[in-house]
């Protein structure tokens, strides 16, 4: 046990960093492909990049949701919630068009495909009625929708991107849930792109507590540091997995861990870990130069000088590992 | 060596006031102009002596040196009106805006509430004092402030001059300045605007004679002369009385000169330009980016005492050692300090007269002399306690061996120098991989320490045979390699008989001069004469890559001898390959008995092997991939049968017959269902060539073993290539509705759309030929862009985590002392260290 410790004084950061880094040029940059979820889910370079960036929007997010126990294994719930889940905007089962010399909106409902997502024309109206209000005329014929508006050009463009984005039903956000079976435990599950953790936890018949999306700073947002740091370490690992890479977990975690240390998912670089060092000289050597000595001087600021870039820069001993150490001479 | 006893503490960054400008300076600059026609420095210019000197011979006006010691003296210009500093100019129009135009007080009071009472932070203040319109103090009206680039700042309608802002700044009392978040003791504003300018000395933009004996000056001296120029002349015309509007068109000139003196890429401004018409190289430009100050010089710094050649392999040598070319290591020195107790070794040495002989003596003044056949009497006679003699590179030295990019820590490693003939570095193919080098003329840098303390760490901590295991997961980095794994499986196998003189030979080359038991025929195992090279205790179990992954394990009765057994450092059963001589049995081997041992299994071992490679002999040729008729129809017919089954997929499509799978376009189905029966077909050749090809042959032995290329590899010469691709999709562009004029328009056949149908051995037809460079290209492509994207993302990686250090409690701190982990990755372990055996 005490021979396997980590040595004091061990620069773990860029031990890590290089573990991370170096298999990089190893990963290939090939994208992921979910069975009707989503087409282009990045794997290997460019995700760990993402991650790595802590974006907000990650290229394309994927939500995995599991029912309460007493339908975890039935397939035909599973694809019921699945159906009700899935958000689906009036754009999506109409076409819209307009016609500015008539000034009216003429909208025609794909009514085989509104069938299939169990919407009616009825039910077209009436959220159309209920977003707009009496601001217009409508009046309907078969599978179409004749919108009357007095309004300018301009506001009418307007109301037409409003009309377009109605939501009709489902969560917004989750798009194509489809139903997965996850032969491990026997027990199917709805995988959906996109993420709302937010409405899903209204979502009836959702088994709360197992949702998981691939979106770290969503996770983080709903569930906190701890949640998103453990959600971060996961993504890494998998990344590493799925290219055939074995990285230890300690560095994984570490970076994790430094990401997450103030709180929140901060990303690498100089928005973030880079660019909140308290160090000027090791700011200033990273990006952004200029801006970095500028501000310095209007507030004065002192480096300490305790980190490597600044230590290298004045040219004297860095404070890592065998430099960490300090005699005393008696005397 | 000297020993550095201070340290810097810390480095305080603030602005300079016109008046330390003015301290500091030694001259003020008033001529517009360098060197005379005679070539001296004019007084008063730009080159003036009192700046430092940086022609040999002068001496400096100011502290009396010359080009080698005076590190130069700063001078100053006073601008004759005030300008406003362009990096400053958006801080500048903040504080005008927080600030009253009249009474230059702060636009909140200290000590103001939020609407619950509550004091406002640092942040809100500011945001605050930007919406107030009325001054709390004298309660004049606000205008708006508006700030435009690079350097003009509106009030209302109205420009404000730099005079004016200089005045409003001068007048914001210290105790608001703290308020809005400013440090008056080392930032006043009104020192924004600048009354005086500081000169660089003549050092930091040193003039260049070109060939032609002409000079040239640096891009700063340019723009100092121009600067100096306008000055001049706005000088000039305020003294004669000039309209107010010249005098504002040679003041925006100033500030505009002022503006690209600092930066040249300030937007909004056009660059100033050398005669040439190249941008000016000005201060910013100086400190920035990659060839910046900052990365290039104070980041990145060179060194002596290093060398660079091709390296070549020498599977001779230990893993721990480099072979140095005996030119370099003539060239390259090792100090050694003269003691009481090396004084006599020190003067036998410096008696010597060929290689390895002392190059340099420096003796206790500090002099650095060459020792030379003239002065070596006098130079031993004076030899004594305190001196320091420069040793030529030998035997043993340990240096720091590196290849590039070092993207790891393993990348730079401490080899022990060995010097040979030749003129290549020379190292052992064992620790290619941590260097990633290869021989196709890959070079190598070399690096001697210089003091006592970096030999003694370089030894200790980096020595190659102390990285054999990889940080990065705490398996063997440094291990066998191809030719070696055969050579062990070859000697291991099932069945090796040696005799008494065979296995003499097999351990004699690698340095072992004892003989294992003999079995009962009186002829040696190869098992056994393998096994000598393993401590007498090791124990060892485990299932090797030949396994088969049958139902149940017969263990040691595998017919694939793919189960091995090691009992008492004897290898009873099973062969070597990849997974366990250069995996498991390195990484027990370094576990529980050390760097050394693991060492010297693989300087032993892959000599044996390269031994054992040779006595069996290992090659392969076009004879082991030829296939007879029967089995080449086989293989055709598997291809055929996809072919047409691709057919009946696209038969199926055009019918619409073709079921959908979820989520896809029924053209995506086809194509996906196309790659798979496509990629199948390929896949299903390989037991068919195994079952013909047999365990013989050495492809697939290879393969096997892991010591060289897949089966994969094997189909691709025997069988066919398979289908090309491009974005992981068969290949489509080209011309219209078919890629290549060789095709009918609209034909989404197999061959029409990048399916290879022949192997290596027979070639490619033409259109084949075509759709593999396509292939081809695609992943040099990639490569190209993986590392740069890559690159890119460790530099961050490294930035941001580089302070991170295992304290003495094993938790994690950054370079302020703040707890990043409480344990190191929760248990304290070394991943270097922790890998379960």
């Amino acid at each position: 046990m005490g021979k396997k410790l980590i040595d004091s004084g061990e620069a773990v950061g860029i031990i890590a960093a290089q573990s991370l880094g170096e298999p990089g040029t190893q990963m290939t940059m090939r994208t992921f492909h979910y069975a009707g979820v989503a087409e282009q889910v990045p794997t290997g370079l460019p995700r760990l990049i993402e991650l790595v960036d802590a974006r907000r929007e990650p290229t394309q997010s994927l939500t995995d949701i599991y029912l309460e126990d007493e339908f975890v294994k039935d397939k035909k719930k599973n694809e019921e919630v699945a159906a009700a889940l899935e958000h689906v905007s009036l754009s999506d089962v109409c076409a819209v068009t307009e016609n500015f010399a008539k000034k009216e909106l003429r909208i025609k409902v794909d009514t085989k495909f509104a069938q299939t997502k169990g919407i009616t024309v009825r039910d077209i109206i009436n959220k159309i009625k209920e977003v707009l209000g009496k601001s217009g005329k409508i009046k309907s014929k078969n599978d179409q929708i004749l919108l009357h508006i007095n309004a300018t050009y301009q506001k009418l463009r307007r109301i037409t991107m409003k009309v377009k984005s109605i939501p009709l039903k489902g969560i917004k956000g989750l798009s194509k849930a489809t139903v997965v079976y996850n032969e491990k435990t026997g027990e199917y599950f709805i995988r959906a792109g996109g993420y709302n953790l937010h409405d899903l936890k209204k979502a009836e018949h959702v088994n709360f507590s197992r949702v998981y999306t691939n979106n770290v700073r969503e996770i983080e947002k709903h569930f906190g540091i701890e949640a998103g740091r453990n959600a971060l370490l996961k993504e890494i690992r998998q990344v590493m997995d799925l290219q055939g890479l074995t990285v230890d977990v300690r560095h994984i975690m570490l970076l994790a861990d430094a990401m997450c240390s103030r709180g929140m998912i901060e990303p690498v670089g100089r928005h973030g870990l880079s660019g909140r060092k308290s160090s000027v000289l090791a700011r200033a050597a990273f990006e952004e130069t200029v801006k970095h000595l500028v501000n310095a001087s209007i507030e004065g600021e002192e480096d300490p000088l305790n980190g490597v870039t600044e230590n290298i820069i004045i040219g004297q001993t860095v404070k890592l590992g065998t430099g960490k150490v300090r005699l005393i001479m008696r005397q | 060596m000297e020993f550095t006893e201070k340290q810097v503490g810390a480095i305080k960054f603030t602005l300079f006031s016109p008046e330390t400008i003015r301290k500091m300076s030694v001259i003020k600059v008033t001529v517009p102009d360098t060197y005379n026609e005679d070539g001296y420095p004019i007084d008063g210019g730009l080159m003036d002596q009192h700046m430092g000197v940086i022609d040999p011979g002068l001496r400096c006006k100011t502290c009396g040196g010359t080009v080698h010691t005076c590190p130069g003296h700063f001078g100053h210009i006073d601008l004759v009106r005030p300008v406003l500093h362009s990096e400053f100019a958006r801080v500048v129009a903040v504080l005008l805006k927080v600030t009253c135009s009249s009474c230059s007080r702060a636009l909140v009071k200290k000590g103001a509430k939020d609407t619950f009472g509550e004091l406002l932070s640092e942040d809100e203040l500011l945001a605050q004092m930007k919406k107030t319109k009325k001054c709390p103090y004298c309660g004049a009206k606000q205008e708006d402030i508006k700030y435009e680039k690079p350097t003009t700042i509106m009030e209302g309608k109205r420009a404000l001059l730099p005079i004016e802002i200089r005045e409003r700044l001068a007048k914001i009392p210290d105790e608001d300045l703290e308020l809005i978040g400013m440090d008056p003791e080392s930032a006043r504003p009104e020192w924004m605007v600048l009354t005086a300018l500081p000169i660089p000395p003549v050092q930091m933009r040193p003039s260049i004679i070109l060939e032609t004996g002409e000079r040239s000056e640096d891009d700063i001296t340019h723009k100092l002369v121009d600067i100096i120029r306008i000055n001049q002349r706005l000088d000039a015309n305020l003294n004669a009385g000039a309209p107010q509007l010249i005098i504002e068109d040679l003041w925006e000139l100033l500030q505009y000169h002022v503006t690209t003196y600092f930066n040249n890429e300030s937007a909004n401004v056009p660059p100033a330009r050398h005669r040439s018409g190249r941008p000016l190289k000005t201060l910013s430009q100086r400190l920035k980016g990659k060839e910046g100050r900052f990365r290039y010089n104070l980041s990145g710094k060179r060194v002596n005492f290093s060398s660079r050649t091709v390296v070549s392999p020498d599977p001779n040598i230990s893993i721990n050692e480099v072979g140095v070319p005996r030119a370099v290591a003539e060239e390259l020195t090792v100090p050694i300090y003269v003691t009481p107790w090396n004084l006599e070794e020190c003067k036998e040495m410096l008696k010597r007269t060929e290689y390895p002989k002392i190059v340099y003596v420096t003796g206790k003044d500090g002099r650095r002399r060459r020792v030379m056949e003239k002065n070596v009497e006098e130079l031993l006679a004076a030899l004594d306690v305190g001196w320091v003699l420069e040793r030529q590179l030998k035997d043993g030295d340990p240096v720091i061996f590196n290849r590039q990019p070092s993207l790891h820590r393993i990348s730079m490693m401490c080899h022990k120098t060995k010097v040979l003939p030749g003129r290549t570095f020379r190292l052992h193919v064992a620790v290619c991989p941590p260097y990633n080098a290869d021989f196709d003329g890959d070079e190598m840098n070399l690096h001697v320490p210089q003091t006592y303390e970096a030999r003694a760490e370089t030894e200790e901590l980096m020595l190659v045979e102390r990285q054999i295991i990889s940080p990065r997961n705490g398996s063997a980095i440094i291990q066998p390699n191809e030719d070696h794994v055969s050579g062990a499986y070859l000697l291991t196998r099932k069945g090796v008989k040696l005799t008494k003189d065979e296995a003499t030979r097999f351990l004699g080359a690698a340095g072992i001069y004892e003989l294992p038991e003999p079995e009962k025929d009186g002829t040696y195992s190869g098992k056994k004469v393998f096994s000598m090279l393993f401590p007498k205790d090791l124990n060892m179990e485990y299932k090797t890559r030949l396994c088969k992954e049958v139902n149940e394990c017969s263990k040691e009765k595998c017919p694939y001898d793919g189960y091995v057994i090691i009992r008492n450092g004897i290898l009873e059963h099973g062969s070597m390959e990849k997974k366990g001589y250069s995996g498991l049995i390195l990484e027990k081997l370094f576990n529980d008995y050390g760097p050394e041992v693991a060492r010297e299994f693989i300087d032993r071992s892959t000599k044996m092997a390269v031994y054992s490679v040779t006595h069996f002999g290992f090659s392969v040729g076009l004879e082991n991939y030829k296939l007879d008729k029967k089995t080449l129809e086989k293989i055709n017919e598997i291809r055929d049968k996809a072919i047409k089954e691709v057919e009946g997929l696209i038969v199926k499509y055009k019918n619409k017959t073709l079921p959908r799978s979820p989520g896809k376009t029924l053209k995506e189905t086809l194509e996906e269902q196309i790659m798979m029966v496509l990629n199948h077909a390929r896949d299903s050749t390989g037991s068919i060539l195994r079952e013909y090809f047999g365990q013989d042959n050495t492809s697939i032995v290879m393969a096997n073993i892991g010591s060289r290329g897949s089966i994969l590899n094997v189909i691709q010469m025997a069988a066919f290539l398979g289908q090309q691709a491009v974005r992981s999709k068969r290949i489509k562009r080209g011309y219209k509705g078919r890629v290549l004029p060789h095709f009918k328009i609209g034909d989404m056949g197999a061959y029409a759309r990048g399916f290879v149908g022949s192997s290596f051995m027979k070639g490619l037809t033409p259109t084949e030929y075509f759709f593999h460079a396509a292939g081809g290209r695609e992943s040099i492509v990639n490569t190209a862009i993986r590392t740069a994207r890559s690159g890119y993302m460790q530099r961050r990686l490294i930035n941001a985590l580089q302070d991170l250090y295992t304290d003495y409690d094993r938790s994690v701190r950054d370079a302020d002392g703040n707890i990043i982990q409480l344990r190191y990755g929760g248990d304290m372990k070394d991943p270097m260290r922790s890998k379960k055996v």
